[in-house]
C-alpha cells in the first residue's frame, strides 16, 4: 500500500456499544497513540469523512440512523466495525433485542476483533482501510490528488 | 414570545460518543423544553440470565457499562454472594475496593476530559486523557485489559495483587496526583472555564431530592448521600467524608468530581496499607436460592442490583438500576431557561452513560 497524499477524517457512530470500545476508540487519539500526528480526525460531521467507524451491534432503533449517517457520507468511503460487537454481536448476540454485527446494515470493509478491541487493534484496522479507501480511489477512475 | 422550534440532539452528536437523543423547544436560543428519547443502545442483556449460569453472567454484568465495568461485576458478585450468604476474604475485598477506586479515578478524568472537549479546550481535554492513561497501564497489569477487567468471580477475585505491586501502583498515583493538579487547577480557576459553568444549570437541593438525583449530581447540590459510607467491600475499615458543594450548578458538579478524584487516591493508599494477607477466594458450592438487593456507588452515582435465584444454575431475574437513568430526569431540569450553546455542557454534567440506561 502506497500512501494517500490525504489525511483521512473519521465519523464515529455508538451503535449498541457497551462503550468500552468507544473509549478505547477515543484513546486512539489522545496523546498515548495519538493517530491526530498523522492527521487522522475525529470529526462530528459524516458528510467530511472518509471512514466510519462504527462500534457496537446493530438493533430496531438505530439501524435507520447508521443507514443514515452510512448514506450521507461521500464517495470512495470505507466502514470499519470495531470489536465483537459490532462484527457479529458479540456477548450480546443471543439477547432479544441484538440483530447482530453492522455488516447486517451496510457493507463493512474491515473488522477489528476484541472485546475490548485494543487501541493498537483499532490503530491497524483503520490502517488497513486506508488501503482500501486508495483501493477505491482507483476503480473510481480517479487519482488521489 | 418568539416562534418555537424543535431541534433534534444526538444520536450521532460530535461532544457525546454515546447516542442520547432529545427534542429541543426552543423559542430563539432559550430552550424551553426537552423532551429525551431512549433505546438505541437497548440489548436485553438482563434477559441473558436465563441462558448463562450465575458464574457466566459476571462477564456479561460487566459488559453493562465499559467505563464502569468493574463496579458493575463486583454488584453482581456482592448479590450473587448476599444470596448465598457468602463472607469473602478480606483481601479479597479490600483488592475489590482498590479496583473500584481506580475506576472511579480513571472515570473521572475521563469526564473531566470530555468536559473540557464540551467548551472546546481541546488541549486540556488532551491532557486529561494522557494522565488517564497511567491508570489504565495499572488496570493492564493487574488484571490484563484496559477497561473489561474480568477479574471479580463469585466468592473473591481471580488474580492477586503482590504487595510489591501495591506499593508500585502507590508511587504511579502519587504522579498521576501531582499531574492532575495542575489540569484540575484549570477547571477550578480559569476565568473563561468559570465564565462557561458558574450559575450554568443550577439545580436546587429540594430539586435534586425531589426528582432524585444521585452521585455527584445529587451532591452537587448539597445533599450529603454516598453509599460507599454503607460499608460494602472494605469501605467500612476506611476513613472518608461525602464530598459535597452547594451550589448546584455545572462548576459545582465539576469541583465534585476534581475532589472525588483526589478523595479516590487517597482511599487506595489507605487501602495499600492496610490490606490485610491471606486468601482471595472462597469456595462456592452448589446453586444459589432466595433474592437480594445490593446498592453501590458508581461514578455516577447509586447503583442498585436485584437478583432472584430459584436453586438451579440460571437466575430467575436480575435487575440492575443505573445511576444515569435516575440523573435523566435531572438534566430536564436543568434545560429549560438554558442557552442552546449550552446544551452539550449540561447534558455532560450529569455524566450520562447511556449504555448503563438501557441495558
Ligand atoms: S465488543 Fe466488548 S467491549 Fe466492545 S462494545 Fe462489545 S461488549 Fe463492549
Amino acid at each position: 500500500m502506497s500512501y494517500l497524499p490525504k489525511s483521512p477524517w473519521l465519523v464515529h457512530y455508538d451503535a449498541s456499544s457497551c462503550n468500552g470500545c468507544d473509549i478505547e476508540v477515543l484513546a486512539c487519539l489522545t496523546p498515548l497513540y495519538d493517530v491526530e500526528r498523522f492527521g487522522v480526525l475525529n470529526i462530528g460531521n459524516p458528510k467530511h469523512a472518509d471512514i466510519f467507524v462504527v462500534t457496537g451491534s446493530v438493533n430496531e432503533q438505530n439501524k435507520s440512523v447508521i443507514q443514515n449517517i452510512y448514506n450521507q457520507m461521500a464517495e470512495p468511503k470505507v466502514v470499519v466495525a470495531i470489536g465483537a460487537c459490532a462484527t457479529s454481536g458479540g456477548i450480546f448476540r443471543e439477547c432479544y433485542n441484538v440483530q447482530g454485527g453492522v455488516d447486517k446494515v451496510i457493507p463493512v470493509d474491515v473488522y477489528v476483533p476484541g472485546c475490548a478491541a485494543r487501541p493498537e487493534a483499532i490503530i491497524d484496522g483503520v490502517v488497513q482501510a486506508l488501503g482500501v479507501l486508495e483501493e477505491k480511489y482507483k476503480n473510481m477512475g480517479k487519482v488521489a490528488k | 414570545m418568539g416562534e418555537r422550534t424543535i431541534i433534534p440532539f444526538g444520536p450521532q452528536h460530535p461532544v457525546l460518543p454515546e447516542p442520547l437523543h432529545l427534542d429541543l423547544i426552543l423559542e430563539d436560543e432559550k430552550v424551553v423544553g426537552a423532551v429525551p428519547s431512549i433505546g438505541f443502545v437497548h440489548r436485553g442483556l438482563e434477559k441473558l440470565v436465563e441462558k448463562r449460569d450465575f458464574h457466566e453472567m459476571m462477564y456479561v454484568i460487566e459488559r453493562v457499562c465499559g467505563i464502569c465495568s468493574f463496579i458493575h461485576g463486583q454488584g453482581y458478585v456482592q448479590t450473587i454472594e448476599g444470596i448465598f450468604g457468602l463472607e469473602i476474604p478480606d483481601r479479597a475485598k479490600f483488592l475489590r475496593t482498590i479496583w473500584a477506586e481506580l475506576s472511579r479515578v480513571h472515570s473521572h478524568l475521563l469526564w473531566l476530559g470530555l468536559m473540557a472537549d464540551a467548551y472546546g479546550f481541546e488541549s486540556l481535554f488532551m491532557h486529561c486523557w494522557r494522565v488517564r492513561e497511567k491508570v489504565l497501564d495499572i488496570f493492564e497489569e493487574t488484571t490484563g485489559g484496559r477497561v473489561i477487567f474480568s477479574v471479580c468471580k463469585v466468592g473473591g477475585v481471580w488474580k492477586d495483587i503482590d504487595n510489591e505491586t501495591l506499593k508500585r501502583i502507590v508511587e504511579v498515583l502519587n504522579v498521576v496526583e501531582q499531574e492532575s493538579k495542575a489540569l484540575t487547577d484549570v477547571f477550578i480557576k480559569d476565568f473563561t472555564v468559570q465564565k462557561r459553568t458558574r450559575g450554568v444549570g443550577v439545580l436546587s437541593y429540594q430539586d435534586a431530592i425531589d426528582v432524585g438525583a444521585v452521585g455527584p449530581t445529587l451532591r452537587g447540590s448539597g445533599v450529603a448521600m454516598d453509599l460507599r459510607k454503607l460499608g460494602y467491600a472494605a469501605y467500612g475499615e476506611l476513613n472518608f467524608e461525602p464530598i459535597v458543594e452547594k451550589d448546584g450548578d455545572c462548576y459545582a458538579r465539576t469541583i465534585v468530581r476534581v475532589r472525588e478524584l483526589y478523595q479516590s487516591i487517597d482511599l487506595i493508599r489507605q487501602c495499600v496499607s492496610k490490606i490485610p494477607d491471606g486468601e482471595i477466594e472462597v469456595k462456592v458450592k452448589g446453586n444459589p436460592k432466595g433474592e437480594y438487593v445490593s446498592r453501590l456507588e458508581q461514578p455516577r452515582g447509586q447503583v442498585v442490583y436485584y437478583g432472584r435465584a430459584n436453586g438451579t444454575k440460571y437466575l430467575e431475574r436480575f435487575r440492575v438500576r443505573t445511576p444515569t437513568f435516575a440523573n435523566i430526569p435531572a438534566l430536564l431540569k436543568m434545560l429549560p431557561g438554558a442557552d442552546l450553546a449550552d446544551v452539550p455542557l449540561l447534558a455532560l454534567t450529569i455524566d450520562p452513560c447511556i449504555s448503563c440506561t438501557e441495558r
